[in-house]
């Protein structure tokens, strides 16, 4: 069973960390859901386009909404669609199959090849919904009663499960996950994963922005810290923008694309406000 | 196997359980731990500790489990085997050189030594030991030209060493209340009603039966509204000083109640120590970001469910006179006890929640002022039982009566 296991090594677009990779691997061989959780912006998503793209299988991606039914995602059965059929001859109405629509896991499970199954956002769903799936995410099967058929995997698909920890996900759940948390990469990660995103970058600018970058980071009581994601829209901001390294740390442009926030600006304006209070007395923004 | 690490790790206070244990049995036979001892440790916590804020009782288990197998020596001879391998010359610049007044690496690894022996726990930040940060010679993230790495990316680091690391710390949470049981509770505070606007979205099968079989068999279908709750909350919250160290308790309510989106209506407002004249949107409750307390008793109906949340701990005279409000530059015409009746009265419904434990409102500080207004509010302190006696007291009428009758007495 060992031998003939594909092995996730990461792709040209995704950095993945050791601990990240041997994670996806004892999902996949155990076949287990995934459960990734982490901060905003660490490339939970990507993760799940990445290992679809290196290991060459269909991705499946199921954007989970508040108003997401478990039900859903395996089948819907589509009554009206067969009672309006049922006036007019020209469908045959006893064939209950062509009224049953398949959702994303169902077609996962039907898929002949192994497929990447993205259960994307699971805690916007209702609170319940995790629940509702634990024997299909088990078994891998479910039952239309319907058309008393039971629909089993061909092959176990791979399952990456996101979440934002908008909502504590149940035990039960939870057991039956590999689970993962994706840490804020350092300093030395980052510097990897921006060269991915721009590759070639004036190094003074990379210096200097990743150095503000971590000192907005550290800053204690910020409601929603930049995430990597931002990091990288804030370079291209920079670049695109033409702001000379050396004004960075002292002017801080294009804020906005890093904090999202009021109330964020505020502590930072706060912040260098204390520190530089003598020189800060010239610039008007500062002296709300 | 390992199976006294199962105990290990229950007695650290990760919940594993039997299947998890299982799952990793099977992982280990498919050699999925690579036969190492990092893989082993990374393996172990993907399959076991299923939340971020376990992580480090994880860590600490898992350094203490293996603390006991590995010899004392094992250690550093790691450090040493690793020491050699790693600081390839060419790393020591010459620029580095004329800048710094370096060690040599002989020196270096004996000092390094003579701190394995010293140290005997992990250090962050600082200029001497073993850690992480700082300008020590010895560990990794620091600072100091030529200095000995040790951790970060390396993968000749022993798993023991990575665990003592403990990076996950600040993600622990000593919590026995989630926020998921709080939502649970909220869960019961509803009241499904169909006589609502909406879209009509569901089909009523009966009547569309009705329908079909009063059109001579022609198919007619009618929609109905899907049932939702008609439940409207309004939030009161305590931001004042004594509550600070209930914060993060309030935080998980009120994470709790937002995220609750079943409510038809959700008004949060904030207020410091007692209710005055004025509420406030935000829990810094300064300035003019406010509402009048007169105008949400006018314009809000009286089946808002209310809940307020506080210490209800204050001076008495700032719950029972004119002008005793707590910040100095407001003044208020009526005392507070007033305002909290009218509240009580205006609504059906209401709760007080004390984060403060039940068995202390005897003797705590503002003791009078929490008798005071429990004889106002049914109160309940703020656990996940206090939260569903508090609701059972929101959905039922009698609760009203009794809490009135106390308070006009």
């Amino acid at each position: 069973m060992a031998q003939n296991m594909t092995q996730y090594q990461g792709s040209s677009n995704y950095i993945v960390s050791d601990e990240l990779r041997n994670s996806v691997n004892i999902a996949i061989a155990l076949g287990k859901p995934l459960l990734i959780k982490g901060e905003p912006g660490t490339g939970k998503t990507m993760l799940a386009l990445s290992i679809a793209e290196a290991l060459q299988k269909r991705i499946l991606i199921w954007n989970i909404k508040s108003t997401t039914k478990a039900q859903e995602g395996l089948y819907i059965y589509d009554t009206v669609q067969r009672l309006y059929d049922s006036q007019f001859k020209d469908h045959d109405v006893a064939d209950i199959k062509q009224y049953i629509r398949t959702g994303k896991m169902g077609e996962a499970f039907q898929s002949s090849d192994q497929v990447v199954l993205l259960i994307d956002e699971i805690d916007k769903a209702d609170l319940e919904f995790p629940n509702d799936l634990l024997w299909e995410l088990d078994q891998m099967s479910y039952y239309i009663p319907e058309t008393k058929e039971t629909i089993t995997a061909i092959s176990r698909p791979i399952v990456i499960v996101t979440s934002n920890a908008e909502k504590e996900l149940p035990d039960a759940f939870l057991r039956r996950c590999i689970f993962h948390y994706i840490a804020f990469p350092d300093a030395e990660e980052m510097n990897k994963i921006i060269k991915v995103h721009h590759p070639d970058l004036d190094k003074r600018l990379l210096e200097q922005a990743m150095e503000t970058f971590y000192m907005l980071r550290n800053i204690p009581n910020m409601q929603k810290k930049p995430s990597t994601s931002e990091l990288i829209d804030w370079l291209q901001a920079l670049v695109v923008g033409g702001i000379s390294p050396n004004k960075i740390k002292q002017d801080l442009p294009f804020l906005g694309v890093l904090l999202k926030k009021n109330e964020d600006l505020d502590i930072l304006l706060n912040q260098v406000h204390n520190k530089t209070q003598t020189k800060a007395q010239s610039r008007s923004y500062w002296n709300r | 196997m390992f199976t006294e690490f199962f105990y290990y790790l229950r007695n650290f206070g990760v919940p594993v359980s039997i299947n998890e244990w299982q799952s990793l049995m099977e992982a280990l036979e498919m050699d999925m731990a690579g036969s190492s001892l990092t893989g082993f440790y990374f393996l172990c916590r993907a399959l076991l500790v299923k939340t971020e804020a376990h992580y480090d009782r994880f860590d600490l288990a898992f350094a203490n489990y293996l603390g006991d197998l590995e010899s004392p020596e094992g250690l550093p001879d790691k450090i040493w085997e690793w020491l050699n391998k790693e600081l390839p010359p060419q790393e020591v610049s010459e620029a580095m050189r004329n800048n710094h007044q370096q060690l040599d690496i002989e020196e270096m690894k004996k000092m390094l030594e003579e701190r394995l022996g010293e140290q005997n726990e992990e250090h962050h930040g600082g200029n001497r030991w073993v850690g992480t940060g700082g300008t020590s010679p010895f560990g990794h993230s620091g600072y100091h030209p030529g200095g000995i790495r040790i951790g970060g990316n390396t993968r000749n680091l022993s798993a023991v060493k990575v665990a003592g690391m403990r990076r996950f710390q600040e993600f622990r949470t000593d919590e026995t209340l989630g926020v998921r049981q709080f939502q649970l509770a909220l869960r019961k505070l509803r009241q499904f009603t169909t006589r609502l606007d909406g879209a009509k979205e569901e089909v009523d099968v009966d009547a569309t039966i009705d329908k079909t079989c009063q059109n001579a068999g022609r198919l007619e279908l009618v929609w109905e509204r899907p049932r939702v709750n008609s439940m409207k909350v309004l939030l009161l919250m305590d931001a004042g000083g004594s509550m600070l160290s209930y914060s993060r308790l309030c935080n998980q309510l009120f994470t709790a109640v937002n995220k609750s989106n079943h409510f038809k209506d959700l008004k949060i407002f904030y207020f410091h120590n007692c209710i005055y004249d004025r509420l406030y949107h935000d829990p810094s409750c300064s300035g003019n970001d406010y509402t009048d307390t007169e105008y949400i008793l006018r314009t809000c109906d009286s089946d808002y469910r209310v809940i307020i949340v506080g210490d209800a701990s204050m001076g008495p005279a700032e719950l029972m006179r004119a002008g005793g409000i707590i910040d100095w530059y407001l003044h208020n015409e009526q005392p507070g006890i007033d305002w909290l009746e009218r509240i009580r009265h205006h609504f059906e419904y209401s709760i007080w929640l004390n984060p403060v434990p039940a068995k202390y409102w005897e003797w705590v500080e503002g003791a009078y002022t929490i008798k005071t207004i429990g004889q106002v509010f049914p109160m309940e302190e703020l656990t996940v039982e206090g939260l569903e006696r508090g609701i059972a007291k929101l959905k039922s009428r009698t609760a009203v009566g009794e809490g009135s009758k106390v308070a006009k007495r």
